[in-house]
């Protein structure tokens, strides 16, 4: 027996914004929910089952959120389930979600993650201090930039790829009016941004925000209903630890193995030809010549050159992070949720102002940890045959 | 639905273990033990999923580096719920029940003794109209027990009923961390702690990890002569705040009886009931008949690890299985305050 | 002794709740001295206002003022209250219905002792001195003689100066204990000895070791002694500023393959200008003085240019 037929037939985010100050969490979960439901045509009484993502307990200072806000998310009575797989886990809650369906065990499942970072402050819940340890990173941006750097090495990209990304992706979220960063960026307005973490400039890092995204994910049954459901071609979910001896922290194999796993799924032999617009998870502008490699839709060492041509812009071979991407908007929890309903409004045509003409097949793409956590999806706008 | 059983388990139970919030040097002995049960290496497992708490390990992330416990290189195909590992369990059943996988293990660990567990689980409840006053979870099972004492639905004698039957059943049960039976007359005697609870009416705080194994038709019947199928399995949630629910019931574990039919033939069940009343409850909105026999482990009143408390009784139900004790069994989990959210799971021996 | 090393942790941050509108409403009842509850679709009056209908799901609207007395619908008695709790001493938590209402919220009831508590009895709020918008505007309940007034309860009126948001301060105490594997470790730093261990499987040695190798998921065992020279594999320039952090920036940040190593580890270069450090650069610690030590990598207060050529690419890049 194979995964049954399920498909994407609702997705709705908030406005994400630094500080969500006149919404609740329960509020702002339902923000997203309530735009997916109504994309899906469907009230919340006819949804089955409830799955919650999010990062981190200490960002809200909430233990288990979902238990106290069961009843406002409309889960009391129904299944409840609580994904936590660090920053992919946007994308991994979506895929528990399609599970639910592909196993046949509900028909129609909505799934919502989020961050109201605004509650604390990350880099401060990122870097609680562990006894008897040296604390000399900096959050995220501290941990990662030690291996854009390695990348930059064995690549040997020219420095200014990283700014063609973010300013890409920040000019990309004009089109997008949920994106809390909306703002246009030049290449050298990026190289001319102060240096955080060197060789990370501050136009080339996510922000934090508050914001949510749900789907409405729905069986071929459900589904029926729907004029335009993003079909679910393959799932994939991979994890290596965070440190290991020799471990290639650049080129992760835990990803290159999940992609792999994923292009098989999904019948796709050529990525590269055969995705027409992808969504991924790239927190820090370096992370998109390197995820393209790690993905293979190039040879290891050529992603900077797909990426410098302009052939991931929006209108390129193949445009990546249309909506913006996390470099414009970042509530962690949801924001691989974000890439996952992203690629299903791409291949739904309903995209707004950020769709690409003709989308049949695309990618949603999460990962967290020390890269060390990958989660994936292609969503196709025709049933799989597989 | 596919064919899919309970084919492996172990336990740590303890006190105060003696090692880091992550638990990599319980869990590493644990998967050894699979191993051995099953005869599999770690290449034989499809999935892993566990269930475990960033709160209380106090760290963010504090799962991350417990998948090293595996051996994760060459990469695994891994999943983790901030939930007790018996939802960890079916979030595996799921990934099997799509064919992706056919064999999992999943698993849950914590350390409770790290922090002032009662307190830690304030955290669990309305940040803005009920944390800020840091209502310990013993004092809400309180409140729950007085409810049902005052409405005529049980009383003190019952609930020490309940313990001296998981304490003296905990004598017979090694990873028990409080064990041994008194008399009705006895138990009523010692001091209140949280009126109307007493110490032993409360789970013992308890550090520890479990992991269970999970294999589909053939793969199942390879390692186990009688594996535990599992034939029902269903979870559903019930609100939180106090003002729209009805302490006295859980509507949630009622519910998720019902989705199976009911659980007529069950002749053993482990129940994850944390306080003495809350098996009261439990038995009562399971529907399970008056001969079924509850916790021969000793129950969680004998030790609860947090996370890992409701996956051993799934594991604890499967063992009566493989061995012949019992046709069909019951394993249940709770999670959330005054069992808001309850997980049923139906095993059940069959001779083929 | 213990056989792992453990030292406390406090999980502390005053979190910034905003409240959104319709808890907005219950907080500015109460720093008006007001309980503020909710008429829900089933007719039901409820106290504090649920955000959200349970049967109909829609943001709840329709608000009441409810009286400050009420009756315990249940209760139970602390014995041993834990920090943050309304009460340092002994005292009762309750189930209170507000007189109006047909369901309980809880708060604390300050009476001496347990037996001064039953289910029915009449209470009263006691406002805190000054309020603010937070649950603690009710420092507790307390007995009263007053009987239920029976009137309904009336429809509550907004406020022009809501409020919007409150701040929950969230301190959270542990004992951190490293793994017997760490501890090892930490205990050779106080001795200025850097202790790896080998994997038995697949023979890294790695530093600190491991519970579990996390390539063949098992223990670490054979020690080996590492010399505290090595070389930079990888490093990022902090410039950044943030909450809790030790140093001043810029500062770099960097992973060191010491010697006989097969992992690197993280820990500051200094002694050298900032845009100098580069990839294969050799470095060695630089200790603390002795009676500074302590069972932790800072006994090394960072690691600084060895005068060696530096290595070749070669020697490293598989540690990248």
């Amino acid at each position: 027996m194979g995964k049954l037929p399920a498909a994407v037939v609702g997705v709705g985010q908030t406005h994400h914004r630094a500080k969500r100050e006149d919404v609740s969490m329960a509020g702002l979960c339902r923000e997203a929910m309530d735009r997916a439901l109504e994309d899906a045509g469907m009230t919340l009484d006819e949804i089955d089952a409830i799955v919650v993502g999010k990062a981190p307990d200490l960002f809200e200072g909430v233990m288990m959120p979902e238990l106290y806000l069961a009843e406002a998310l409309g889960a009391a009575g129904k299944p409840l389930l609580r994904v936590h797989t660090a920053g992919s886990v946007g994308g991994s809650t979506a895929i528990v979600a399609s599970s639910l369906v592909q196993a046949g065990v509900h028909d129609k499942v909505l799934t919502v993650a989020f961050e109201k970072q605004s509650e604390s402050n990350a880099m401060w819940a990122l870097s609680v201090p562990v006894p008897f340890i040296m604390p000399v990173h900096a959050g995220a941006g501290g941990y990662f930039a030690p291996h854009v750097r390695s990348y930059i090495r064995r690549s040997g990209a020219p420095t200014h790829v990283g700014a063609i990304v973010a300013a890409k992706d920040r000019t990309n979220a004009l089109k997008n009016p949920y994106a809390h960063l909306r703002e246009q960026k030049t290449v050298d307005q990026v190289m001319g941004s102060q240096m955080l973490w060197d060789p990370i400039r501050y136009d080339e890092t996510c922000p934090s925000s508050d914001g949510a995204c749900a789907l409405v994910i729905a069986s071929e049954k459900a589904a029926a209903a729907s004029p335009n459901p993003a079909w679910i071609h393959g799932t994939v979910m991979r994890s290596e630890p965070t440190t290991a001896a020799e471990r290639d922290q650049v080129n992760p194999q835990a990803g290159r193995e999940a992609a792999a796993a994923l292009w098989k799924q999904a019948g796709i032999t050529n990525p590269l030809e055969e995705i027409d617009a992808a969504e991924i998870y790239v927190p820090f502008s370096w992370f998109e010549p390197m995820w393209i490699e790690n993905l293979g839709f190039t040879a290891e060492g050529d992603g900077w050159k797909l990426t410098e041509s302009g052939e991931t812009a929006i209108d390129g071979k193949l445009p990546i992070n249309m909506s913006g991407g996390v470099l414009s908007s970042n509530p962690i929890g949801a924001s691989g949720m974000l890439r996952f309903g992203e690629a299903a409004l791409q291949v739904r045509g309903a995209a707004g102002e950020h769709q690409v003409d003709g989308v049949r097949r695309a990618l949603g793409h999460a990962y967290g940890g020390g890269s060390q956590f990958f989660s994936m999806w292609v969503v196709g706008s025709e049933k799989p045959t597989n | 639905m596919r064919d899919v059983a309970v084919v492996g388990f172990a336990q740590r139970q303890m006190q105060n273990f003696d090692g880091s919030p992550q638990c990599v040097e319980l869990l590493v002995p644990l998967f050894a033990e699979c191993y051995e049960q099953t005869g599999w290496t770690r290449k034989d497992v499809g999935f892993w999923c566990s269930g475990s708490s960033d709160y209380l390990a106090g760290r963010a992330f504090s799962f991350v580096s417990a998948i090293d416990s595996i051996g994760v290189l060459p990469p695994v195909n891994e999943s983790h719920v901030e939930m007790d590992a018996a939802w960890a369990l079916y979030e595996a059943w799921l990934k099997i029940q799509t064919g992706e996988v056919d064999t999992a293990i999943v698993f849950g660990f914590g350390k409770a003794s790290a922090g002032v567990l009662r307190r830690t689980l304030a955290l669990q409840l309305d940040p803005y109209t009920m944390t800020p006053l840091w209502p310990d979870t013993v004092s809400l099972a309180a409140l729950q027990a007085r409810l049902g004492i005052d409405a005529g639905q049980w009383d003190e004698s019952a609930m020490a009923e309940v313990v001296n039957r998981s304490l003296t059943d905990a004598e017979k049960n090694e990873y028990a961390i409080r064990a041994g039976g008194s008399t009705v007359e006895d138990l009523l005697a010692r001091p209140m702690f949280a009126d109307p609870l007493r110490k032993h009416d409360c789970a013992p705080v308890t550090d520890g990890a479990a992991a269970i194994v999970l294999a589909t038709g053939d793969r199942a019947h390879e390692v186990r002569e009688r594996p535990a199928w599992i034939t029902g399995l269903s979870t559903f949630s019930d609100g939180l705040q106090l003002n729209t629910r009805d302490l006295t019931r859980s509507e949630s574990a009622a519910r998720a009886a019902a989705a199976l039919g009911g659980l007529d033939g069950v002749e053993i069940a482990e129940l994850h009931a944390p306080f003495s009343h809350q098996e009261l409850i439990l038995r009562k909105e399971l529907g399970l008949a008056d001969d079924v026999r509850l916790n021969p482990s000793g129950g969680p009143l004998a030790g609860n690890p947090m996370f890992t408390g409701g996956a051993i009784r799934i594991g604890e139900a499967a063992r009566r299985i493989w061995d012949g004790t019992a046709d069909k069994v019951l394993g249940h989990a709770t999670s959330g305050p005054a069992l808001q959210q309850n997980l049923v799971c139906v095993m059940e021996g069959r001779n083929n | 002794m213990t056989r792992t090393l453990q030292a406390p942790v406090t999980v502390a941050f005053d979190y910034t709740r905003s409240v959104g509108p319709v808890l907005g409403r219950f907080f500015t009842g109460l720093r008006d001295r007001r309980l503020v509850g909710a008429r829900l679709s089933d007719g039901r009056v409820v106290v504090p206002p649920p955000e959200f209908d349970p049967t109909t799901h829609a943001a709840v609207a329709e608000f009441v003022d409810l009286p400050d007395t009420g009756t315990v619908t249940s209760w139970t008695w602390v014995s041993e209250p834990v920090a943050g709790q309304p009460f340092d001493r002994p005292f009762a938590f309750a189930l209170v219905t507000p007189d109006g209402a047909d369901a309980p919220i809880l708060h604390a009831v300050d009476v001496a002792s347990a037996d001064e508590m039953s289910t029915g009895m009449r209470v009263k709020v006691r406002w805190a001195e000054e309020t603010q918008g937070h649950l603690t505007d009710i420092a507790c309940w307390e007995p009263t003689s007053d009987a239920a007034t029976g009137a309904a309860p009336e429809t509550s009126v907004a406020s022009d100066d809501p409020v919007t948001g409150i701040i929950t301060p969230t301190s959270v105490d542990y004992t951190y204990a490293a793994s017997p594997e760490e501890s090892a470790f930490f205990r050779g730093l106080s001795e200025g000895r850097i202790l790896g261990q080998r994997c038995p499987a697949c023979g890294k040695v790695y530093v600190p070791p491991r519970s579990a190798c996390p390539v063949d998921g098992v223990p670490t065992t054979e020690e080996v002694e590492l010399p505290d020279i090595g070389t930079v594999t990888t490093f990022c320039i902090v410039n950044v500023p943030f909450l809790g952090q030790k140093i001043t920036p810029p500062y770099v940040s960097a992973y060191i393959l010491l010697d006989g190593a097969d992992i690197a580890l993280q820990h500051l270069i200094l002694d050298i200008p900032a845009d100098e450090v580069r990839m294969g650069l050799r470095v060695k610690a630089h200790w603390k003085p002795r009676d500074e030590w302590g069972t932790s990598i800072e006994n090394i207060s960072h690691f600084a240019p060895a005068d060696e050529p530096d290595a070749d690419y070669d020697t490293y890049k598989h540690h990248l």
